[in-house]
Formats: C-alpha cells, structure tokens, sequence
C-alpha cells in the first residue's frame, strides 16, 4: 500500500496572514475608471474610418490599371486566375510546409473561375442592350484559345502605350480582335458603378459575400499603392498598423515580424511557414505548465521578487533579539 | 414537473438539487466571493487581472450599442463615430492590461499547485481575443477592411483555413465578431476566474529565509471548504 501523495506546497491552503481585499470594490473601481478613460482617448483621438475603395474609384482615379487587371483576369495571368485552391484548381498551385500542401488538401471551397466570374459573366449582363457587345462576346468565345490568348496579349502590349480620353482608353490600331471593345466594355461598366454590384449580387436579392470584387481589386496595383501610403503593406508591418495615425493591432507584432526576416519575406511558402511556426509558438504558451525548462524560468528570474517584495520583506526580516530595559 | 415532498424529503434525489450541492462543494459562496486574501496578495501587478474585465465590459458594452444600430451605422453618425471610438479604444486597453497580466502570471508562475487550468484557459482567452480583435477589424466596411482581409486570406489559405473561414466574406466575419468568438471569451473569461477562486492566488515562491511563525502547510483547513 503505497503512502498518500502530499499535496503540493504550492497548492497548500495558505496558513499565514490574511488582509481585507474586496473584490467586488475593486471591480467597480477597475470598471469606473477604465470606461472613464475609454471615453477620455475616445473623445480626444476619435477612430479611424478611411472609405472603402471601390470599383467605381479605382476604374475612374487609374482607368489603366483597371483593364490592365481586367486583362490579366480575362487571360488567365492574374493572381486569383493562377491561385490555386480554396479558389480553382490551378496546378501547382498552393504553399507547402515541406511536401504538405494544407492549402490543397482543403480543396476548392470557393470556387472563382476570374475569366467567367470576373469579366465575361458581369459583361453578359449588358448584352441585352449592347448587341456590339454581345458580339464581341459571341467571337471570343467561339474562339480558339489560341486565338484569345493573341489578342489578349496584343492588346497587353498596346496598354503600355493606351492613352485616356474623353472616358475613353484609346489604344495604337493592332489585332485585338474582340478584346479590345470587351476591355472598354468591361471599364465602362466599371465607372458606371455597375461592376461593384455585378460582382457581389448571384442568385439571390441579399448579399454579404465580397470575395470576387476584393479579389479582383486585390489583383491590381492601385489597392497596394494606397495601402503603401497608409503604411500597411507587409513590409511595413501591415496588420500592426492602421489607416491614419491610429494603433491597429499590435499584438499580432510577433506574426508581422517573421514576413520582415529572411528566408520568410523572399520564400514562395512564407505565409504557410509562418503560420506554422505561429500555431507552435502559440501551443507553446499554451502549454508554458507542462514544458520542463520552460516553466522554470520564473523562478530563475526574480521578478517575482519585485512583484512580492513586501512580502518577502516580511518573511526575510531578521528576527528581533529579546530586547533588555535599560 | 412538480412531485409533493415533505420538507428536507428530496435530498439527492433531484438533478437540481445535485448540480446546486455539486456547485457549493466545488465553490462554496465564501470561496467564491471572498472578503479577504492572503496577505502577499499586495501588488499593483493585481490589478491588471480585473481591469483586463473590466475593458471587456466596456468593449462588451460599446460593441452592443454600435450593434443596436447596425454595422453601417458609425460611418454616417458622428454618436456612432463616438461608439466605434468607444469600442476602439476599450480594445486596445483590453489587450494592454491583459498583456501585462500574462506576463505577470509568467513571472509568477502563476500555473504552480495545480493551477495549470486556470493558466491555459487564460492563454486560450488570449488568442480567441485576438481573432475576436481580427474580425472587428475586417467588420469595419472600410479601406481598412478591404486591405486586411485582402493580405489575411494568404495566410489563412496557405494552411487550408480560408476554405472553411472565408476574411473576404462579410457576412461570416460580422457573425464571428459579434456572436460566435464573444461567447467563446466570456464563457472562457467566467471559468478563468472561477479557477482562480477555486484555486486561490498562487503563492509566492519559498523565500530565502521563512521566520515566520506560521509557515503554508499542507494540511485542510476550515478555509478547504
């Protein structure tokens, strides 16, 4: 029969000295003074709220980069169109932790296909009164895809040299076949505002999902060129920060440190390595009680001798000798 | 359903009556709200622990009066301007104050006898509140919004969660930050603090040299119950 464990010393009921503490006085305290002090920062430095960008102002400010980016979705060249997964089925695509794709094993769960969903089906709700349109339309899709592909890169090439007129993109004449009134079809439709609607409204009336229009705006270089004056690209320490001169969220300073080190900020994998190294770090906290070594540490730095210094002064004062009446 | 007993007739036979004497064995109301503690408990260290809840009522408070209006609400109106900047505000002082009470804990080693659950679900707390922080910032619906999710989405797909927890969809982040990661940090935040007073504040280390007369022992006391 073995002996009965002792418990812990510091699991032990504590048998020393109490002192009055009330906890409920000091709750309302905590909570009077921090609402106060919410309101005070609230009313001195109010919040940020730079407006959403949208399609609409980014084909009006850059109408260029517009159907530049609009190009690159038709053909097949843009970010979202080579993806991968959770968005298509690109292949190759998709980040590894050595030979693990997490991001291909999820699969394609959102499906967006950037030629149809973001070009060719908003361009198909304008044909009922734009037969020029539908038209053109009907020529590249019946079309080899050869055949697109000369086009699109044709007019890729005149785009370098396109000038903006009278709400116009006026390109050097050249064989672009149909893409050429597609493209100012689609930058019309865009500065119209319709675009920012076609893209988010499917089948039905209610709509909250934005993954198309972020995705095709997320694609051209006019979106990173004001996240840059903002400070908030990753290079800058993106997430920490915020738009203006307010704190964004610096608690995630240790995730936007690793994008600002190598090989993180130049691997091909950074986001899904990064992520990792995050979710161990993060078990790690978690589980500081149970890592030998680890949850050691306290009690090789004394600062807990700090946080206890009365304490400790207390129980490590030298005993008074018997004292002798003069 | 209603039986009649005589009085003092129902004693374990009721799951009410066994969840009630579960409850007063586990947190009898003394240990639960008590009006004194050990006398080491005298930092100022201490009270970062309730002001981290105390900006959780606020953020709790700020965030349901800018949800009475809705999410669009605070862009047009300079009072849910001033809510937004309420709710702002109360988070980054959640964090600070929560931040100096992990660290706090840390140097304390404050998971020491048998502590450990009351210092993991703090950390869970942690990080829960950080997602909950991280879908407020893409609940915004504005420029801030739309560059956020637009980055986040590498990451989260990169490790296959973006296929489930779509950073570009509005309507799931809006649903995450004010119904689904709000309970998770409460009801994590109300069995953090019910470990700590079932356990009690961790004791100081031994010191160097104890004269005191009367040192911790482990023997059950009237305060065990």
């Amino acid at each position: 029969m073995s002996a009965p464990k002792q418990p812990s010393p510091d699991s032990a009921v504590w048998k020393g000295e109490y002192r009055r503490y009330d906890l409920v006085k000091e709750f309302v305290i905590a909570l009077v003074v921090v609402s106060l002090l919410t309101v005070l920062l609230a009313a001195v430095f109010s919040s940020s709220d730079k407006k959403a960008v949208t399609i609409a102002q980014w084909s009006r400010s850059d109408p260029t980069d517009f159907v530049t980016t609009g190009l690159s979705e038709l053909d097949g060249t843009s970010t979202t169109a080579m993806y991968g997964p959770p968005y298509n089925h690109t292949s190759g695509a998709g980040q590894k932790i050595g030979p693990i794709s997490l991001q291909r094993l999820a699969g394609v769960r959102i499906p967006v296909d950037a030629p149809t969903d973001l070009v060719l089906r908003p361009l198909e709700t304008l044909t009922p009164d734009r037969p020029d349109l539908r038209s053109a339309l009907g020529t590249y899709q019946a079309a080899t895809s050869a055949k697109q592909q000369h086009w699109a890169d044709a007019y890729a090439k005149a785009l370098a040299h396109a000038q903006f007129r009278n709400g116009q993109l006026n390109v050097p004449p050249g064989d672009y076949g149909p893409v050429s009134p597609m493209m100012a079809g689609l930058l019309g439709f865009a500065r119209s505002g319709g675009l920012d609607g076609a893209l988010v409204t499917h089948a039905q009336f209610y709509a909250t999902d934005y993954t198309k229009p972020l995705l095709f705006m997320a694609d051209s270089t006019y979106l990173e060129g004001l996240a840059q004056q903002d400070h908030l690209l990753g290079g800058q320490w993106g997430m920490t920060n915020e738009t203006g001169n307010y704190p964004g969220q610096p608690w995630l300073w240790l995730y936007t440190f690793w994008y600002q080190i190598s090989p993180f900020k130049t691997s091909a994998n950074a986001d899904a390595l990064i992520w990792s190294i995050m979710a161990i770090l993060t078990l790690v906290l978690v589980l500081v009680p149970f890592i030998p070594g680890l949850r050691s540490i306290p009690r090789r730095v004394p600062v807990y001798r700090l946080i206890w210094r009365d304490y400790y002064r207390s129980v490590e004062r030298p005993r008074a000798g018997p004292t002798t009446e003069a | 359903m209603t039986t009649p007993v005589q009085p003092g007739g129902t004693e374990g036979s009721s799951w009410t009556g066994a969840l009630r004497r579960a409850g007063l064995r586990a947190l009898p109301p003394e240990q639960l709200l008590p009006d004194e503690q050990p006398v080491y408990v005298a930092s100022w260290v201490y009270v970062f622990g309730v002001a981290t809840i105390a900006a959780l009522f606020v953020v709790i408070g700020s965030g349901l009066l800018l949800a009475v209006e809705g999410p669009t609400w605070w862009h047009t109106s300079s009072v849910g301007l001033f809510f937004n900047s309420l709710h702002l505000w109360s988070v980054e002082l959640f964090f600070f104050f929560m931040v100096i009470h992990l660290w706090a804990k840390f140097m304390m080693a404050a998971w020491r006898g048998r502590r450990a659950m009351t210092w993991v679900t703090g950390a869970v707390a942690f990080v829960v509140s950080i997602g909950a922080a991280f879908t407020g910032y893409l609940s915004q619906q504005n420029f801030s919004s739309q560059w956020i999710a637009s980055q986040a989405k590498d990451g989260l797909n990169s490790v296959g969660i973006g296929a489930f927890f779509n950073v570009l969809d509005f309507g799931q982040m809006f649903t995450w930050h004010v119904a689904l990661l709000p309970l998770g940090i409460v009801a994590l935040v109300v069995v953090h603090v019910l470990l700590v007073r079932k356990h009690g504040v961790v004791p100081p280390f031994p010191a160097k040299t104890d004269t005191r007369s009367q040192p911790p022992s482990p023997l059950p006391t009237a305060r065990d119950s």
